[in-house]
C-alpha cells in the first residue's frame, strides 16, 4: 500500500471506530440506573444540599410535561395551585361536577430536583362548595402536607417541604371524605428528578388513570352525580386516562416519530383500581417500577400501577403506526374508556414488522 | 272549683309555652343522637336536650339591622382580630347591601360576628351536637339518615355547584322539626366548632385520647356512609374563628328549659 493510501485507510478506520464507539455510548452511564445489590441502608441517607435562590415552577397540564431541569444545584421552587370545582365533560354529552387542582383532572405536573425546597401554596376558589387540601406523596412530613394546607373556600395556605427522595409521586386531596375528593378528580403527579437528572429522551408524556362512579351507566347523557354505593363496591362506570373518555384519541392522540425514545410518566389516581398498563404493539425497554429510583426490569409487556402510585416506562419506537395505550383489564378498555392512542409516523421497517410479506413459504402457501 | 283550677292551669301552661317560643324559631325536642365521631368518653349515643332553633338562617336584612345599632361591627370598623378582610365583602358598604339581596343568608361573617349578633338578640349559636341532631332529620322523620334516597339527595347537593345568585332563606322544604335549609343553602357556624373531632388531614382522626386512627378512611366514625356529615366535619376542621367564607352563614338557637 502506498503511504497516502495507508494514511487514508488508517484515518478511515479511526473515524469508523470513533463513530461506532460514540454511537454505542448512551447519554448517561447505564450503571447509575440499573438494579444493583442494594445495601441494607439504601435510600436512608438524607440529602440536604444548600438552597440557592428561588424560581417559580413550570407546571403543565396532561399530557404535557415540564422540560427537564438543567440546574445542578438546589433551589427554592415556588408552586401555586388553586382548587376549582367545575362542571366539565367526562365523555361526549356526559357532564360531571369535577373537583380539581387548577381546573383539570388530573391536576398539573410538577417537576423539581432532588434536594429542592418546595414552597407550596394552595388556594381554594371563592365559589367552591367544600374545603380542600393536598397530600403530596413526595413529602416527608405529617399527612404529606394535608394538615398544613386545609383551606375553606376563599382561603389560601402555604407550606414548605424538601424533595428528599427522587421518584415519581402522586398527589391528591385528603379532605374528608377522602374517597369522594379523589373520585371527583383531585389527583396529579410530582416528579422529583434525581440530582444527576434523568437520561435524555425525545418525548415525555404525562398519563394518569382514574375511575369515575356515576349514578347513570357508562355514556348515559346529561349531568351525572357521584354514586357512593358504586364507589364503595368498587364498580366504576368510567375508567379513563387523563380525566375523560377520549382524552388521547382522535385529534388528541399523542404524537411521536420512528426512531424516537418515549418516556411515559404514568400515574393512577384510583380511587380504587390498580392498572395493568400496556401499549399495544410495543414493549417497554425499561421500567422504573412503582415510580421509584432504579430501572428494575427491562423488556416488559404490561406493568402495574397501584392506586395512589405511579410507574415510569421508556421505549424506542421502531415501526410507524397506531399504538394503543390500555389498562389490560380489558373490559375497562372496551367498555369504560381506558384507551389512548400514540400515533407514530415515519418509515416502515419490514425487517421488524411486515404486514404483507411477499416472500417465503408461508406467503406462498397463503395464495 | 277543681275544673276551673285545672282549666286555668292548662291555659297558663299554654300561654307560657306560646310565649316561650320565640318568633321564627321552632322547638327541637331532645333525644339521643349518634354523633359521627365517638365522643371523648367513647359513648356511641349522647343525649341532646330540647332547644329552640331558628327556622332559617340570619339574612342580609337582619344583619344590616344589627350593624346599624352596633357600629363596631360595621365593615369599615371591625377589628381584624374578629373578622378577616373578607368581612361582608358581598355588601357595597357599611350600611349598603348593594347587589346583595335582603332575603339571602348573610355570609362572609366570622364566628365572632355571628356570636355578637346572637348575643344582641338575647340568644346563642347552636352547638355542633344540636345542629347535627336537628340536621339528621329528613322531612318526615327525626332521623332520616337510614333513608338512602335522603342521603343521596344530600350528597348530590354538596357535589353540585352553588347556584348564583344564592337562593333566599326558606327555599327548601321544612324538615321534621320545621327547620329549613340546614342542607342545600350555606354552611353554618356552630358555637363549639373547634371541638370538631377531625384534624385538617381528614384521614387521621386523633381525638383527645390520641387513639391511633388509620389513614385513608374514617376508622372511628360511627357511620362510614354518612358522607354529608364527613363533609361538614371536614369544613369545620378548616375554620378559624375570625374567618369569613363566601358560603358560610349562621342561625340562632336558644335554650328551652323544662321543655
Amino acid at each position: 500500500m502506498t503511504r497516502p493510501r495507508f494514511l487514508l485507510t488508517a484515518l478511515a478506520l479511526l473515524l469508523t471506530g470513533a463513530l461506532t464507539f460514540t454511537a454505542c455510548q448512551p447519554d448517561r452511564p447505564a450503571a447509575d440506573r440499573t438494579p444493583v445489590a442494594l445495601a441494607a441502608d439504601a435510600g436512608a441517607e438524607l440529602y440536604l444540599p444548600e438552597v440557592r435562590g428561588e424560581e417559580i415552577a413550570v407546571i403543565t397540564h396532561a399530557p404535557n410535561v415540564p422540560p427537564p431541569i438543567t440546574r445542578d444545584y438546589a433551589t427554592r421552587v415556588i408552586v401555586e395551585m388553586e382548587t376549582v370545582e367545575l362542571v366539565k365533560e367526562l365523555a361526549d354529552g356526559v357532564e360531571y361536577t369535577f373537583w380539581t387542582f387548577d381546573g383539570n383532572a388530573p391536576g398539573p405536573f410538577v417537576r423539581v430536583r432532588e434536594g429542592d425546597l418546595v414552597s407550596f401554596t394552595l388556594k381554594n376558589a371563592d365559589d367552591s362548595t367544600v374545603p380542600h387540601n393536598i397530600d403530596l406523596h413526595a413529602v416527608t412530613g405529617t399527612g404529606g402536607g394535608a394538615e398544613a394546607t386545609l383551606v375553606v373556600p376563599g382561603h389560601a395556605k402555604t407550606m414548605e417541604f424538601r424533595a428528599l427522595k427522587p421518584g415519581l409521586y402522586v398527589y391528591h386531596c385528603a379532605t374528608a371524605p377522602v374517597g369522594l375528593h379523589v373520585a371527583n378528580g383531585m389527583y396529579g403527579l410530582i416528579l422529583v428528578e434525581p440530582r444527576e437528572g434523568l437520561p435524555a429522551v425525545d418525548k415525555e408524556f404525562y398519563v394518569m388513570q382514574s375511575e369515575f362512579y356515576t349514578a347513570g351507566k357508562f355514556n348515559e347523557k346529561g349531568h351525572q352525580d357521584f354514586d357512593l354505593q358504586k364507589a364503595i363496591d368498587e364498580e366504576p362506570d368510567y375508567v379513563v386516562f387523563n380525566g375523560r373518555v377520549g382524552s388521547m384519541t382522535g385529534e388528541n392522540a399523542l404524537q411521536a416519530s420512528v426512531g424516537e425514545t418515549v418516556r411515559l410518566f404514568l400515574g393512577n389516581g384510583g380511587p380504587n383500581l390498580t392498572s395493568s398498563f400496556h401499549v399495544i404493539g410495543e414493549i417497554f425497554d425499561r421500567v422504573y417500577g412503582e415510580g421509584g429510583s432504579v430501572i428494575n426490569q427491562t423488556n416488559v409487556q404490561t406493568t402495574g400501577i397501584p392506586a395512589g402510585g405511579s410507574s415510569m416506562v421508556e421505549f424506542k419506537l421502531d415501526v410507524p403506526g397506531r399504538y394503543t395505550l390500555v389498562d389490560h383489564a380489558l373490559f375497562r378498555a372496551f367498555n369504560k374508556g381506558a384507551v389512548g392512542i400514540l400515533e407514530v409516523t415515519g418509515d416502515e421497517n419490514p425487517l421488524i414488522f411486515n404486514e404483507h410479506p411477499t416472500s417465503g413459504e408461508l406467503a406462498h402457501n397463503a395464495r | 272549683m277543681n275544673r276551673l283550677l285545672a282549666l286555668t292551669a292548662l291555659l297558663a301552661l299554654g300561654a307560657a309555652a306560646a310565649l316561650a317560643q320565640p318568633d321564627g324559631m321552632v322547638l327541637v325536642r331532645g333525644g339521643a343522637y349518634q354523633p359521627l365521631y365517638e365522643s371523648a368518653g367513647g359513648q356511641e349515643e349522647i343525649p341532646v336536650e330540647s332547644f329552640f332553633l331558628a327556622e332559617t338562617a340570619v339574612t342580609n336584612a337582619e344583619y344590616l339591622a344589627f350593624v346599624r345599632e352596633n357600629p363596631q361591627w360595621r365593615r369599615s370598623r371591625v377589628k381584624p382580630l374578629f373578622a378577616d378582610d373578607g368581612y361582608l365583602r358581598h355588601w357595597a358598604g357599611d350600611l349598603d347591601l348593594g347587589s346583595a339581596l335582603p332575603d339571602r343568608p348573610v355570609v362572609y361573617v366570622s364566628w365572632f360576628a355571628a356570636r355578637a349578633y346572637a348575643e344582641w338578640k338575647g340568644m346563642r349559636l347552636p352547638t355542633t351536637d344540636e345542629w347535627e341532631y336537628a340536621a339528621s332529620a329528613s322531612e318526615m322523620r327525626p332521623d332520616g339518615r337510614e333513608d338512602p334516597e335522603y342521603r343521596r339527595r344530600l350528597l348530590a347537593w354538596y357535589g353540585r355547584r352553588m347556584p348564583d345568585p344564592m337562593p333566599a332563606v326558606g327555599s327548601t322544604p321544612p324538615n321534621y322539626w320545621g327547620v329549613r335549609d340546614l342542607h342545600g343553602l350555606v354552611w353554618e357556624w356552630v358555637g363549639d366548632f373547634t371541638s370538631a373531632l377531625i384534624t385538617s388531614d381528614s384521614r387521621s382522626n386523633r381525638d383527645r385520647d390520641s387513639k391511633a386512627f388509620c389513614a385513608a378512611g374514617a376508622v372511628g366514625a360511627a357511620d362510614f356512609e354518612d358522607y354529608a356529615a364527613f363533609l361538614r366535619f371536614g369544613f369545620r376542621g378548616g375554620l378559624d374563628a375570625h374567618y369569613t367564607v363566601p358560603n358560610l352563614g349562621f342561625r340562632l338557637a336558644l335554650d328551652a328549659p323544662n321543655l
